[in-house]
């Protein structure tokens, strides 16, 4: 990632630019993913404050601030739409149902998937992060513990995000699923880690301590 | 035309590192951001009234929290008055006492110390460090995690890295429920490798101190604290949390360190404009006015990110010297990957290395990167010939010493099979002979064979669950015949009672002797003053396995 990429990403966090319009892909050099961009096959609609649920078969998926939004792939350039596709399999292979959250009041993903955790019917959230850093939490767990942590963003493939829903179902169920595999990769923070600030920074920017969780409607399209 | 030497150039390691250049409005920038405020003090009636030329009323938490606690007030005015460049070289003049500059030192607001340290040079800030460090001796730290979270590996590992000299010791979690088995693993691991080893379990904090409570651990460091109120009240914390928490590990006889660094408020997205290196001297306050006796800095985790900018190694150099100055341990980080390029991992070592820090690394991973749970560490288990050799080339103590083959093979098969008779009288899932072979001569956890997890994490968790602690640990060892291991551990135990290992830059001699800031002081003055390699220690470091005997040929 050259400067000018930088920069680029940059102005757009301060700028507070809708990504939609971004022209983004014209900085980026071959090789570096379109975080902004690219096509959109999903549409998010917040559709009022999100409420607890009490439906027992249900797993809760929050969503960051920026995620499918201003954001619309992970560090690695996986599209958002597809993440979300391989999360709700997941689920659904468990037979249970999801239901899509957004927070505004941080962006750490520990209190995110709390959140969901706390609001889902069965007690077993999702949080995701737009760079793709995910959790599966349990809601009478301290919000910065967890059942699962994916914590390397650039290890997180498209099976990974499926076994994470089926995971996290499972839990739901009151099953006690093997963890998915945790990866590892030594070499990870030097050639993500500045990136992994810059996506962090644009998230940041769309948090508003003062929002109220939203419910969210996700339509494919 | 392509030139070739480009070519060349564009393949090599450094090339695949992530650069940037400074860009001060959003905080990449290491070092003297024109957005980072200049020193100021002024004291009304005993209360800071201004600092850094804001004025009281206009005070963040953090700036309320520093100037309540973290400044020594009754030689503020004095101290900050004193030029910056002449506070400098009292830094690095040997002729002025350790003791003297802290006076000072401690005195100082965090604008004034950034402006103090960064008068210096690298190879000034060394020389500074030699001179500031608390402990006399220097020290290391190692992590012993794999990505499996074997917990007879965890063991085993343990075992060599105490025999290796490794004096603390962490390990952290794949998946979190494991966090029991993992710090039982490494206590009593290193307890085998040599008693009087300090071990801690990183993870979420309210558990890391139950871990602590129960006697699993005898230390921490994860307390991570941050340099702008947003990233705080991210965490959900404020500098008053985390004081609290610093109170509970000492309050049960647990020595415990803070956590912070260069590059994490930006990381989350928070710096607020101002210099990587101002921010992390207002979390080196917080440690300080938190009343932490020491601190983990040098941008630990954040490492990319001020490696990425100009001056950013040299801003971890820094760090760590704030730290002292402050007259804190300092665990000087070194434990995170930033750079595909050897030449770049040994530069930025190097600062910590020669000059000795109380730990050099927090730490070296003791396994094989690809194990490090952490997300790799600057060093790993493929090094530790290469540290030997360094230390004996440059005739340092990086803390480590040379081991056989022999010698390691031995206490990796007794911590096994010390782990394998542990589970057995705990009732825990069975560790198999052929779990304790491979642990014995595996490098690492591709080596090991597959454990059931969901019934091992059923029974981590009922460890918990039954509300066992390290006595019920040191009860079992000595009914599976192994004493000794039992009385490691209950010595350990008992270090919480008195209480000595809460003193600044505490370590256990095999003896558990503490060794300390407070009873071995860093007293250098000067060539041939302060730490002296002994004869018996310089023997030890020059006898590297591969070194023909001349009499030999």
């Amino acid at each position: 990632m050259d400067e000018k990429t930088l920069r680029s990403i940059i102005e757009q966090v301060l700028n507070g630019l809708d990504a939609k319009v971004a022209p983004a892909a014209q900085a980026m050099p071959s090789g570096t993913p379109d975080y902004a961009g690219g096509e959109r096959h999903i549409k998010i609609a917040e559709t009022g404050p999100a409420e607890r649920g009490s439906d027992p078969r249900e797993v809760v998926i929050a969503l960051a601030p920026a995620f499918g939004g201003r954001l619309n792939q992970t560090i690695i350039g996986l599209p958002h739409d597809q993440v979300v596709r391989e999360i709700c399999a997941g689920i659904e292979e468990e037979g249970l149902k999801y239901r899509f959250i957004r927070l505004f009041r941080t962006a750490d993903v520990g209190f995110i998937a709390h959140e969901a955790a706390k609001l889902s019917g069965s007690g077993i959230g999702i949080g995701i992060q737009s760079r793709g850093t995910t959790v599966i939490h349990q809601k009478d767990l301290p919000p910065l513990s967890n059942l699962e942590l994916f914590s390397q963003a650039p290890l997180i493939d498209l099976e990974t995000f499926r076994a994470i829903g089926k995971n996290a179902a499972k839990y739901a169920k009151g099953e006690s699923p093997a963890p998915v595999p945790v990866k590892n990769d030594q070499m990870a923070r030097p050639k993500y880690q500045a990136i992994a600030a810059l996506l962090h920074i644009k998230e940041t920017e769309l948090c508003d301590p003062t929002k109220k969780t939203q419910a969210l409607s996700v339509t494919y399209v | 035309m392509k030139s070739k030497r480009f070519e060349v150039l564009d393949a090599r390691p450094v090339n695949q590192d992530g650069f940037v250049t400074e860009w001060p409005e959003v905080g990449l920038i290491a070092m003297e951001s024109p957005n980072d405020p200049k020193p100021s003090i002024k004291i009304v009636a005993g209360k800071v009234v201004e600092m850094d030329g804001k004025k009281r009323e206009d005070f963040d938490m953090v700036d309320t929290f520093i100037a309540t606690y973290g400044i020594r007030l009754e030689d503020a005015e004095r101290a900050n008055a004193i030029d910056s460049n002449e506070l400098a070289r009292m830094l690095v003049d040997f002729n002025v006492p350790r003791a003297e500059v802290v006076k000072l030192t401690t005195a100082l607001t965090p604008a004034k110390m950034i402006e103090v340290v960064s008068q210096l040079n690298v190879v000034e800030m060394m020389t500074a460090v030699s001179k500031m460090r608390a402990r006399l001796s220097p020290a290391n730290q190692c992590h012993v995690t794999n990505v499996k979270d074997n917990p007879i590996q965890i063991a085993a590992d343990a075992a060599e890295a105490a025999l290796r000299g490794f004096a603390e010791q962490e390990t952290t979690v794949g998946i979190v429920r494991y966090a029991p088995f993992n710090a039982i693993s490494i206590m009593v691991g290193a307890q085998v490798g040599r008693p009087g080893i300090l071990t801690q379990c990183a993870v979420e904090e309210a558990t890391e101190l139950a871990l602590g409570m129960r006697g699993f651990t005898a230390y921490a460091e994860t307390v991570s604290v941050y340099g702008t109120e947003p990233v705080f009240m991210d965490g959900d914390d404020t500098p008053w949390s985390k004081g609290f928490l610093a109170s509970c590990y000492a309050s049960r006889g647990l020595k415990m360190r803070f956590t912070s660094g260069t590059g994490s408020e930006v990381q989350m997205g928070y710096a607020e404009g101002k210099s990587m290196l101002y921010l992390e001297a207002r979390c080196l306050y917080i440690t300080k006015a938190a009343g932490s006796q020491g601190t983990q800095n040098g941008s630990v985790s954040c490492c990319g990110v001020p490696a990425a900018v100009p001056s950013g190694i040299r801003a971890m150099l820094a760090e760590n010297l704030i730290g002292m100055c402050l007259d804190l341990e300092c665990a000087s980080s070194n434990d995170q990957t930033f750079t595909h390029s050897d030449l770049r991992r040994i530069a930025r070592s190097i600062m910590q290395f020669a000059p000795g820090t109380d730990f050099i690394c927090s730490g070296y991973s003791a396994v094989p990167n690809y194990d490090n749970m952490f997300a790799g560490s600057n060093w790993d288990a493929e090094d530790f010939d290469d540290w030997c050799v360094i230390q004996r080339d440059l005739k340092i103590d990086g803390g480590l010493r040379p081991v056989s083959e022999d010698e390691t093979v031995v206490v990796r098969n007794k911590a096994a099979k010390v782990i394998q008779a542990l589970y057995r009288e705990l009732g825990l899932p069975e560790i198999t002979d052929a779990e304790v072979e491979a642990a014995t001569y595996g490098h690492g956890s591709k080596d090991m064979p597959d454990r059931n997890v969901v019934e091992d994490l059923k029974a981590a968790d009922n460890v918990l669950k039954r509300g066992l602690t390290g006595i019920d640990l040191v009860k079992a060892l000595a009914r599976a015949g192994y004493e000794d291991v039992a009385g490691s551990v209950f010595g350990m135990l008992k270090q919480r009672v008195s209480g000595d290992y809460l003193h600044t830059a505490a370590i256990l001699t095999k003896d558990f002797n503490v060794v300390s800031a407070v009873n071995y002081p860093n007293d250098y003055r000067g060539p041939s003053t302060g730490y002296q390699l002994s004869d018996e220690r310089w023997a030890e470091i020059k006898n590297i396995r591969k070194a023909i005997d001349p009499e030999s040929i």
